[in-house]
């Protein structure tokens, strides 16, 4: 295979492993002899993520109520240092992800390259494909020194093994030892935002606004015809910078990456920052009065109109069916 | 209460970008503009410094060809000074590389009780310099702040989660990144405005920093971009005027692709 031993940093949310922690998995399989991952889920994720392909879980300790990025970073540089570490490491661009990544590559003075959608084979070694300008452009990028690679892989840049049928992986501890000041944020509060319906990343259909709703209270359509639909309501980055919605709505580069089955974008004019985030959409749909507005370029339908009265038209017939 | 906020001059996003064919690096000579991401985190440290009723708010910045339209915009809301590096030798820096001058920029500045970032910039968004920077420095971080308080030697901060939030705190200093829309940046004033001309902008080279120029630009970014190619293009389907129908073409078309 392309290298010798790659690690994945896997993240688990209430004991379940992430998709996007399996999505990289299954990639890793693909590329390396080895596959092992590092974890402060515990030992409890084991069986699960040798089911997807990890013949070892290497779990974290000591993360209770604090920011884990610092000690796990820590852990995995103590590994390299002592020379049991991989060949390259691939992290989700999740929050702590990052965290991981930013503070893993200065322990190891290594570069990571980010915002990687696909992973592939270049001179005996791994590259990571980026988009860029809107997605209009793949750069591959690789690394010239010998470090570790440290790779940022996008959610939805691969598929999880659909019938996983790997053994439960076996389990070690790896020891943070001492990361000084940089370990001392803790987390005193959790709290939980009351969702009804899916997520962004999951859902199957997606109802989008933009700047075209005109003012905030105008998102209230969105949201109704998300509810209608079973959708999961999103944004551009316009309206979550104007302050309508909070970031977690926000799709587009600086944001999530949905590929749902249908995507809807009312209002928005499809600038190439958004159009990163939801291209990948199955079936797009898009209501903007501006006929050159860049949205048409990739929407299967798109309706020039009035949000002000496709919007309400389009609640009414659904509600009436 | 001293705050430093690290802000990025870029291209005017509407515009669009460009790779230079022969180094492969984003086009920069264009006119630069303080990026949208970092206004917040130049709103919230005025704010903070508001609070706490005294102190100051520092900027740090690394600009090509000395470049500080973006760092007046910000010194005109009501930032006190500027230390700017600009450095040909920057040329080409990745993430890590920008976080090792940004690092010592931000000991040059002065005392701080809290250095402020964006989350990510709106034209490299890689997202992991303002974790590089703490670390760097030896510091606790918090990203993904929605809210920040400073409490006598501790910080306390709102940090946006997948699930919601969570209330998270760590002595100062630390670094905090912001993310967008979370507080109004407010407009400068016309006083604002004249008062940013004479403001003192420290500027820098790398060597001033005590840095190699190896450690940055090309030379320290440790990857080399291999292929550049166009992406399969989307083509666009039925587009259509509204003539009062139009919901209708959407009913059927969720109804043909049986979400409803």
């Amino acid at each position: 295979m392309t290298v010798s031993k790659i690690w994945v940093f896997a993240e688990a949310i209430d004991g379940k492993v992430t998709t996007t922690t399996l999505e990289i998995l299954a990639k890793a399989g693909e590329l390396a002899d080895t596959v092992e991952c590092v974890t402060t889920a515990g030992a409890d994720v084991a069986a699960e993520l040798g089911a997807h392909g990890a013949s070892k879980v290497l779990t974290v300790g000591g993360t209770d109520g604090t920011l884990a990025g610092p000690i796990v970073a820590g852990a995995i540089a103590a590994a390299v240092a002592a020379g049991t570490g991989p060949d390259a490491i691939l992290i989700a661009t999740s929050y702590e992800g990052r965290d991981v990544a930013g503070r893993l590559s200065v322990k190891l003075d290594a570069p990571v390259i980010t915002n990687v959608v696909d992973l592939v084979e270049r001179d005996g070694g791994l590259a990571g494909v980026e988009p860029v300008f809107g997605g209009t452009t793949d750069v591959v990028t690789k690394f010239t020194t010998d470090k570790v690679n440290i790779f940022l892989v996008r959610p939805k840049s691969f598929a999880a093994a659909e019938a996983p049928t790997g053994a439960a992986a076996a389990t070690e501890e790896l020891a943070a030892g001492d990361i000084g000041a940089t370990g001392t944020a803790v987390v005193t509060n959790r709290f939980v935002e009351e969702k009804t319906g899916p997520s962004l990343d999951e859902a199957a259909v997606v109802v989008s606004g933009g700047r075209g709703l005109g003012e905030q209270a105008n998102y209230e359509l969105v949201e109704t015809l998300a509810k209608l639909l079973g959708a999961a309501p999103g944004a551009s980055r316009a309206i979550v910078d104007a302050g309508w919605v909070p970031y977690s709505y926000q799709v587009g580069q600086t944001g999530k990456v949905v590929k749902p089955t249908v995507y809807i974008a009312a209002g928005i004019s499809g600038a190439t920052q958004h159009l990163v985030g939801m291209k990948g959409s199955k079936n797009i749909i898009a209501i903007n009065k501006d006929a050159e507005a860049p949205i048409f370029s990739v929407a299967d339908l798109g309706i020039v109109g009035d949000v002000h009265k496709v919007l309400p038209a389009l609640i009414e017939a659904l509600q009436n069916r | 209460m001293n705050v430093v906020v690290c802000v990025k001059q870029i291209p005017d996003p509407a515009d669009p970008g460009a790779l230079d064919p022969n180094t492969k690096t984003l086009k920069r000579d264009v006119k630069l503009i303080l990026d949208e991401s970092d206004s917040y985190g130049v709103e919230m440290a005025l704010q903070l410094v508001d609070t706490a009723g005294g102190g100051e708010v520092t900027l740090v910045s690394m600009a090509p060809n000395s470049e500080v339209g973006g760092l007046r915009t910000a010194l005109a809301m009501g930032a006190a000074k500027a230390v700017l590096v600009s450095d040909e030798a920057l040329a080409g820096s990745d993430a890590l590389g920008t976080a090792k001058v940004l690092a010592k920029a931000i000991g040059r500045a002065g005392d701080a009780d809290l250095i402020i970032t964006a989350t990510e910039s709106s034209d490299g968004y890689t997202g992991v310099v303002p974790e590089q920077i703490a670390e760097l420095l030896g510091l606790p971080s918090i990203t993904f702040a929605k809210s920040i308080a400073v409490d006598g030697g501790t910080v306390k901060v709102q940090r946006q989660t997948e699930a919601g939030y969570d209330d998270v705190e760590a002595p100062t200093p630390a670094v905090v990144s912001v993310t967008a829309g979370v507080v109004e940046p407010r407009y400068p004033s016309f006083k604002g405005i004249m008062a940013a001309k004479s403001k003192p902008v420290d500027e820098v080279k790398v060597a001033d920093l005590g840095l190699d120029a190896s450690q940055v630009g090309w030379a320290g970014a440790g990857q080399d971009i291999i292929e550049i190619s166009q992406a399969e293009a989307r083509e666009a389907g039925d587009i259509v005027e509204d003539d009062g129908e139009g919901f209708q073409k959407i009913v059927d078309f969720l109804a043909e692709l049986k979400v409803i």
